[in-house]
């Protein structure tokens, strides 16, 4: 294998593990902040994908405005789902059983809607890369990239830094404590949940353009992706993007240098890896 | 009684059920029943460890998958016979299940979400492992010519008869389970893993052989399920609907009863087959997917516990003691404190703890720092000190919940600061709590009689641990709560019942932690009475008390704590009068 080659993967593991840390700081700040493991984030990713799918080649809409309508949708939706687990008092164990029925639910609606075969979203942009040096960079992976790291930066700074963000952490480390000191952590809940379910919609929006489609692929990310949040340490933005990245060079090496076929065994490794000489990590 | 007339319940269905194949029942009937005790197994089996101690995996599709490749490839390409590969097959998933419990079982945070979320992930690793190596190659292994014993019926009749007989073998193991020590122990770990350890429950074992028989039975249904369908499929066999089907079975008929999840996999199983008409596979699906959501939200704790609850008597006494709740109850007269067995004969002079430079820092804070304390057998030891001193982190300490930083501890002759809490309890040594913990799904006899059962030397005591459990809520005045469940006692009830458990251990050394804390002054006066019993009952006493009153009333000896090193210790009096005692207490200003 040439230097070159082996660059070139790093680059798409780089760019792959993005879309992770994309993926995992949703279910990361749910899971950490408002103690619901959410496995309904998959789903709704891919409900983004397939209407991004949707918009694209019934209505000719570019990506972007796709993005622009489903953002705000799916953060209603989030607000929809939140509403049901708050109502019923749902706590972490049953949360994870509940959106597993709502990921059955949603992948069912997927198959009648769109089949189960795969589909593909053409898109005039979807080779364009640019050349540097010896290595070819895609565009639109490039820009997955940057919107996940730019997300993940503003989620960072709006815990560390805005009074929303200490209101979330306060309320979830002791939300009686909070609540006697005046916050409403109900309210902020809510704003999380919506803006963790928009996180979903617009990493489907990238899903939609460069991968392809099936509703049976929403398995294949869950294990990864929650490798990535366990890794990356839960409601920590910025380890989620960090463990995202080291998970998506290291698939994309063993890849490269192994066989692709043994690619979903390194989220694992790495994770049993951490578990083993930090049995604590969180 | 009870128990003999479950067993001719039992077998009439039974006697039916293993007629069928040879009575030449359709082959429609038998492949229905078979798929339904192919989930009853399932089901049941992944009830052992995750429904008893509240450790859902979401990989049991891989134990069950690693059953179907290990038949698959000893009896498919290697020719072993098929019967031989079974036990094999069960070895090899209680063998992966180990390895894995040794990995997530010791991380104390996050355990449940951990064990799920790894499970799931071991289920893909696996599935990755076996069809990128020759074990499948990505074909799939067919099976469909392999000799299997003929049980005086057909081929699909024996395969029938098999898993019939290890959904009753499931079921049966579980009942055992369930009813045993390892059942009461799991069942303490689902509530409270910390305090189950500390009343002696030892929780990393009992996870361990909890997980490697969950395993190696669902693995014994993959061996029998390979040759079932005669040609097996990384994709079928893995799938994760598998693992998921098997919690949503067990959450429906109710997790926490042996009964439970067979009684979802038959519920289930039938309604699945009778949506499931022909092509609506996937309406089928998102039934399923409803069902499971509309029941986790309205019966949390399943079928068959929500039915007993409602069983005559159960009702009625729950709701007694709720109106109960109302009126002020008189204290109860204090008795004489049941002697143990073990310590009536009399002692001299010795020494029953030690510490020796203890020390504890959590991260930069110093907890402790090198405090040396013996305590005598037979004595009552006040520990009193400003709050933040060390004194819980000292009782945490001596009884397991936190590692030393430096020093040791030692009990007798033994050197117990590096034993797991368990051990210690199983030495003698019971701790109540400040704030009651107490296990929530066991009623107040239940708790107690688990902290009776895995005391000390339950064994040799030779005592029957419910009559331990009801001489002990009798001495605390508890005995017509019995039956209650935690939630509907008082905070006084709750303490006394917290009190009852470490007293139900038969312990040589009780540690009590603030247990006046909260008492109106009658309630004071009362548990101080009961101490004095608990002494003369020949029980050596440490307790952590801010109450002044009940702590010269009661301690031979007082030792002070302040910011984490031992500022005095001696009889009541002399250290009462101590001007550092006093400067501590009240500002330096008063110590001249």
């Amino acid at each position: 294998m040439t230097l070159t080659l082996l660059a070139q993967s790093t680059l798409g593991g780089l760019l792959q593990g993005g879309v992770y840390g994309l993926l995992a700081l949703g279910l990361s700040l749910s899971w950490g902040l408002l103690r619901l493991v959410n496995l309904s984030h998959f789903a709704l990713a891919f409900l983004g994908a397939y209407l991004t799918y949707q918009f694209g080649t019934s209505f000719g809409f570019p990506a972007w405005l796709s993005g622009i309508i489903i953002v705000p949708l799916f953060f209603l939706m989030g607000l929809a789902l939140h509403a049901l687990l708050v109502q019923f008092k749902v706590r972490e164990f049953a949360s994870l059983l509940v959106t597993f029925g709502i990921t059955v639910l949603i992948e069912s609606a997927i198959q009648w809607i769109w089949s189960a075969d795969y589909l593909r979203y053409n898109t005039p942009y979807a080779q364009v890369s640019i050349k540097v040096g010896p290595l070819y960079v895609p565009v639109l992976e490039l820009i997955a990239f940057c919107s996940a790291a730019v997300l993940t930066g503003a989620a960072w700074l709006g815990l560390t830094k805005t009074m929303l963000g200490k209101a979330l952490r306060a309320a979830a480390s002791d939300g009686q404590i909070a609540a006697a000191f005046g916050i409403n952590s109900v309210r902020v809940s809510f704003v999380l949940a919506g803006l963790c379910s928009a996180s979903a919609g617009l990493a489907g929006v990238f899903i939609a353009l460069t991968s392809t489609l099936a509703p049976s692929q929403i398995e294949g990310w869950i294990g990864v992706v929650f490798a990535v949040a366990i890794i990356g340490g839960l409601a920590n933005p910025l380890g989620a993007l960090a463990a995202g990245i080291l998970v998506g060079v290291s698939e994309a090496v063993t890849m490269a240098a192994i066989n692709p076929a043994w690619a979903p065994l390194v989220a694992f490794s790495i994770l049993i890896f951490i578990l083993l000489y930090r049995p604590n990590p969180v | 009684m009870n128990k003999l007339s479950l067993y001719a319940a039992a077998a009439v269905p039974l006697a039916i059920l293993t007629a069928l194949p040879f009575a030449g029942a359709a082959d429609y009937y038998v492949s229905y029943l078979y798929t339904i005790f192919f989930w009853v197994v399932l089901a049941t089996s992944w009830g052992i460890l995750s429904g008893y101690a509240g450790y859902w995996s979401f990989g049991h599709a891989a134990f069950f998958g690693a059953g179907v490749y290990a038949t698959a490839t000893l009896a498919g390409k290697w020719d072993v016979p098929f019967l031989l590969t079974v036990p094999i097959a069960a070895g090899v998933s209680a063998t992966l299940a180990v390895m894995i419990g040794l990995i997530v079982f010791r991380s104390k945070t996050l355990r449940g979400e951990l064990f799920a979320l790894l499970t799931l992930s071991v289920t893909f690793v696996l599935a990755a492992v076996v069809s990128n190596t020759s074990i499948d190659s990505g074909a799939g292994v067919y099976l469909s010519n392999l000799p299997i014993p003929a049980l005086g019926t057909t081929s699909s009749g024996t395969l029938y008869l098999l898993a019939l007989g290890l959904a009753v073998f499931s079921l049966l193991v579980s009942y055992q389970i369930f009813h045993g020590r390892l059942g009461v122990g799991l069942l303490a770990i689902c509530d409270d893993e910390d305090v189950a350890e500390v009343k002696g429950v030892p929780t990393f074992r009992y996870k361990l052989i909890a997980f490697a028989i969950s395993s190696a039975i669902a693995s014994v249904m993959g061996a029998i399920h390979a040759v079932y369908v005669g040609y097996v499929t990384v994709a079928e066999t893995f799938s994760v609907t598998v693992g998921l089907y098997v919690v949503l079975m067990s959450i429906l008929g109710g997790a926490r009863h042996w009964a439970g999840p067979a009684i979802g996999a038959t519920l289930i199983t039938v309604a699945q087959s009778a949506v499931v008409s022909g092509a609506h596979a996937e309406l089928g699906h998102a039934g399923v997917a409803l069902a499971l959501i509309v029941v986790i939200l309205t019966l949390p704790n399943g079928i068959v516990p929500s039915l007993l609850r409602r069983l005559p008597g159960h009702a009625n006494k729950a709701k007694a003691l709720l109106e109960d709740r109302s009126s002020v109850p008189a204290l109860p007269e204090v008795v004489e404190a049941p002697r143990h067995k073990l310590s009536s004969e009399r002692f001299i002079e010795k020494m029953i703890l030690e510490c020796r430079d203890v020390t504890k820092s959590f991260g930069g804070i110093h907890a402790l720092r090198g405090v040396n304390l013996r305590i005598m057998e037979g004595e009552i030891l006040a520990l009193v000190g400003p709050n933040g001193s060390g004194k819980s982190t000292l009782i945490n300490l001596i009884s397991g919940h936190f590692p030393l930083t430096a020093g040791e501890i030692t009990m007798g002759d033994s050197k117990i600061s590096d034993l797991f809490p368990h051990e210690i309890a199983r030495m003698g040594l019971a701790r109540t709590y400040q704030i009651p913990r107490l296990f929530h799904n066991l009623t107040v006899l239940e708790n107690v009689k688990l902290c009776s059962v895995f005391g000390r030397n339950s064994v040799e005591a030779g005592e029957d641990s419910e009559e331990t459990a009801r001489k002990w809520l009798a001495f605390t005045g508890l005995s017509d709560k019995a039956d209650a469940l935690p939630e509907s006692l008082n905070l006084h009830d709750r303490k006394f019942v917290e009190f009852a458990r470490a007293l139900a251990a038969r312990p040589r050394l009780l540690l009590l932690d603030e247990v006046l804390c909260g008492l109106n002054p009658a309630e004071v006066d009362h548990a101080v009475e009961m101490i004095r019993k608990i002494k003369s009952g020949g029980t050596t006493i440490i307790f952590v008390e801010h109450l002044m009153r009940a702590v010269v009333a009661l301690a031979d000896r007082i030792a002070v704590l302040d910011q984490g090193r031992l500022l005095a210790l001696g009889s009541p009096p002399e250290t009462m009068r101590n001007p550092e005692v006093i400067g501590v207490y009240l500002g330096s200003g008063h110590a001249a």
